[in-house]
């Protein structure tokens, strides 16, 4: 379970999180929708601590992320991250890039994590690209080696970060499905996306960010079919 | 009229004296490399991410190992020091002072490297549980160094040419060996022609030596 309660981020004195309460109980999928800038990447950052935050708290099963004493690399290690760049280690082949988390952070031996490398690769379709370098992987395929990679390390919460946005539009299908096939074996997900087919189809609950305020959350029915606030409303209108 | 007569017997006679100093100086260009790279990468990190005194202290060392000429520097840990009651070895003086350099030189070169790393690499490793120095030794180092792999080849080839300074202050390297082999034959040409040819040699194999680990080490 993760819970945020009163959370506020700073970038120097432009605030970009103004107080945000969110509670993601396990095996939900969570999509977070709104515009450029509204903060929903920020909000990721800072659920898995890779941003420090200034007021609030974010607790992952109990565990106070920003607190002083937690050791931020172990929680981390319950919480994969996807992110929008694509961002696969260029200098290790596919396995190594999957093979090294659990080698170094989690202290498997090299041919456990080869092995559990091989698993993850061919979950997401890459079995056959296990010893091949990213720079000779479309982007796609280095978003599904992005998502083994989090995998490898068994967490128990997936944050994705706009996971198809930077896609060839032909290129989505392949990633999209690959969450989905996450989502269905229960996987607990908090997903911002662009992708409004996605957030109807898969999420448990939809949410919709303004200006760094959680303007609006509920089923995908009630945010797509019936969304009460007007920043919601013309979002919805523009994208359509 | 060119009445000069070769001899080519005393030089050939120290033939193996020559090639020993010329381990010696490969010694200390490749030693001076490792104590380089590993003060240089230091250099980098800090003038990237430190404020105050510290980082004056190294942006100073690198603007002066850049901008003042070498034999400057080797007389600096020298006679510099010597002037001040601080006496070194000819090697330890002439390690120093290649040292010194190296390290200038290289903490540029790194530091171009760290920055064309995009900070998501730091993220994305960082995102998976990794430590700070588990991030670096793991995913930035390794590409850092791929892009400083030439540079780094091309200041190492420098300090084995920049060693020969080193018979200026009385160090018994392959230059300082030929000195002092020279002028006891009077044949000062013929030795240093024979010289020129091995650090000739030793940069060719260096090269050759790179390119081959190149070619192991890349492959992506
Ligand atoms: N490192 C940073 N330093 C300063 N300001 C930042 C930084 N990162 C983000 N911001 C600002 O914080 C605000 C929220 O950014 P964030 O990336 O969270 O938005 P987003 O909702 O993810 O937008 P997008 O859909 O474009 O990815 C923006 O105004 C952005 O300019
Ligand atoms: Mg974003």
């Amino acid at each position: 379970m993760i819970e945020i309660r009163g959370l506020k981020k700073f970038y120097g004195s432009l605030e970009v999180l103004k107080g945000i309460d969110l509670d993601v109980p396990k095996g939900e999928v969570l999509s977070v929708i709104g515009a450029s800038g509204s903060g929903k990447s920020t909000l990721l950052y800072c659920i898995n601590g890779l941003e420090p935050i200034q007021e609030g708290s974010v607790k992952v099963d109990g565990t106070d992320v920003h607190a002083k004493g937690t050791d931020i690399n172990e929680l981390r290690q319950k919480m994969g991250m996807v992110f929008q760049q694509w961002n696969s280690f260029p200098h290790l082949t596919a396995l190594e890039n999957v093979a090294l988390a659990p080698k170094i952070v989690k202290k498997k031996s090299r041919a456990e994590a080869r092995d559990i490398a091989t698993r993850q690769l061919q979950h997401v379709g890459l079995g056959d690209k296990l010893n091949v370098y990213p720079s000779a992987l479309s982007g796609g395929q280095q978003q599904r080696l992005a998502i083994a990679r989090a995998l490898a390390m068994e967490p128990d919460y997936m944050l994705f970060d706009e996971a198809t946005s930077a896609l060839d539009p032909e290129l989505v299908g392949e990633v999209l499905d690959a969450m989905r096939l996450l989502a269905d074996e229960g996987m607990t997900m908090i997903c911002v996306t662009h992708e409004m087919g996605f957030a109807r189809d898969v999420s448990d609950r939809v949410t919709f960010f303004h200006e760094g305020i959680l303007e609006e959350i509920g089923t995908p029915a009630e945010i797509f079919g019936a969304p009460k606030s007007e920043h919601l409303q013309k979002f919805l209108s523009s994208i359509r | 009229m060119f009445d000069y007569n070769f001899h080519w017997r005393p030089v050939m006679k120290s033939l193996p004296d020559l090639l020993e100093a010329g381990l010696v100086t490969l010694q200390v260009a490749a030693l001076s490399m490792i104590i380089g790279i590993v003060i240089g990468l230091a250099l980098a990190l800090i003038r990237m991410h430190m404020r105050g005194p510290v980082k004056w202290l190294a942006s100073a060392w690198v603007e002066l190992a850049r901008n003042t000429p070498a034999l400057f520097q080797l007389f600096f840990f020298g006679f510099g020091l010597g002037a001040v009651g601080i006496h070194m070895s000819p090697y330890v003086i002439v390690l120093s002072a290649l040292s010194f350099n190296c390290a200038g030189y290289l903490a540029e070169n790194f530091r171009g490297g760290f920055q064309a790393i995009p900070d998501t690499q730091l993220r994305a490793a960082r995102s998976l549980g990794m430590t700070v120095w588990q991030s670096y030794t793991r995913v930035i180092i390794p590409q850092v160094f791929r892009i400083v792999y030439h540079p780094l080849t091309n200041q190492i080839v420098w300090a084995v040419l920049m060693s020969s300074l080193g018979m200026l202050v009385g160090f018994r390297e392959l230059s300082g060996e030929t000195q002092a082999l020279a002028s006891r034959t009077y044949r000062i040409f013929e030795y240093f022609a024979v010289t020129a040819v091995i650090y000739y040699v030793i940069v060719k194999i260096i090269l050759g030596a790179s390119r081959l680990l190149a070619a192991r080490l890349f492959r992506y």
